[in-house]
């Protein structure tokens, strides 16, 4: 038992030193995620078969390629925080740790800005 | 003064495949995998909108990939794992406000996450190749 008090231990933000932080933006992304996922699907579905040219015309349009952009932020971010977690979990060796940790956070950001770059060069490309 | 040997003596838990498998057990890993599964989604997703970028020859490729028979079965997998994502997601954003914890209810929330899922993948497969006709 710890004779710390609650708001001594809430200083020192945990083991972490980051607080809630994590948790809270795995919350936020999730929840951004529940209806930016049910409109992915659909729109995935009403473009299949679909041509080079339809995909282009239809990511024009402002509101897909807009809802496109935050869709894969929000998603890259939700899966870096997951990712974080199960290696956080299943990785004991802390150089391995820190080496794959860094390997997702780079992946994950990359890959979200070469999403975002692709959106964005068609929806101001023709 | 020797120091303790914490590595070999630690107590572990009994390991997990003694347990007659629950479906709130199913869910908690599945919940993982499928999250980890979404993660290569998220590598197709990235493939497809560069390139859409690029041009029509390099969406070609794509359009060959995910039409083949292994795309399709790729993209099935793709289409369960994130209904079931989704739908289980929802599951833990419910129990986050604290509802949903009790055993018949954390019960009958797994199951119904498991039915809809499924349902929702086989409604998207029949409604997309509907759409096929359509292009």
């Amino acid at each position: 038992m710890s004779i710390r008090t609650p708001l001594g231990k809430v200083r020192g933000l945990g083991a972490a030193k980051n607080g809630t932080a994590h948790w809270w933006m795995q919350r936020l992304t999730a929840i951004a995620l529940v209806p930016l996922g049910i409109w992915l699907l659909a729109s995935l579905v009403a473009l299949v078969g679909a041509d080079h040219a339809t995909v282009v015309a239809w990511l024009n349009r402002p509101v897909p390629a807009i809802l496109m952009i935050l869709l894969v932020t929000a998603g890259f971010y939700h899966l870096k925080l997951g990712l974080q977690v199960v290696i956080e979990d299943y990785i004991g060796a802390e150089s391995s740790k820190l080496v794959l940790l860094v390997l997702v956070n780079f992946a994950c950001i990359a890959l979200g800005f070469a999403c975002v770059f692709a959106v964005l060069k068609i929806a101001f490309g023709s | 003064m020797a120091e303790p040997d914490t590595k070999s003596r630690r107590p572990t838990s009994p390991h997990l495949w003694i347990y007659r498998w629950t479906i709130t057990m199913a869910t908690s890993i599945i919940h993982r995998l499928t999250g980890l599964a979404l993660g290569l989604g998220a590598l197709l997703l990235t493939w497809w909108l560069l390139a859409a970028a690029s041009g029509p020859d390099a969406f070609a490729v794509v359009h060959l990939f995910v039409t083949s028979w292994v795309g399709r079965l790729v993209l099935f997998g793709f289409t369960w794992a994130l209904s079931f994502h989704l739908l289980n997601g929802i599951r833990h954003l419910a129990w986050d406000t604290g509802w949903g914890f009790e055993l018949k209810t954390a019960t009958a929330t797994g199951w119904t996450v498991v039915i809809l899922s499924v349902l929702i993948t086989l409604l998207a497969w029949v409604i997309g190749y509907h759409m096929l006709g359509a292009y």
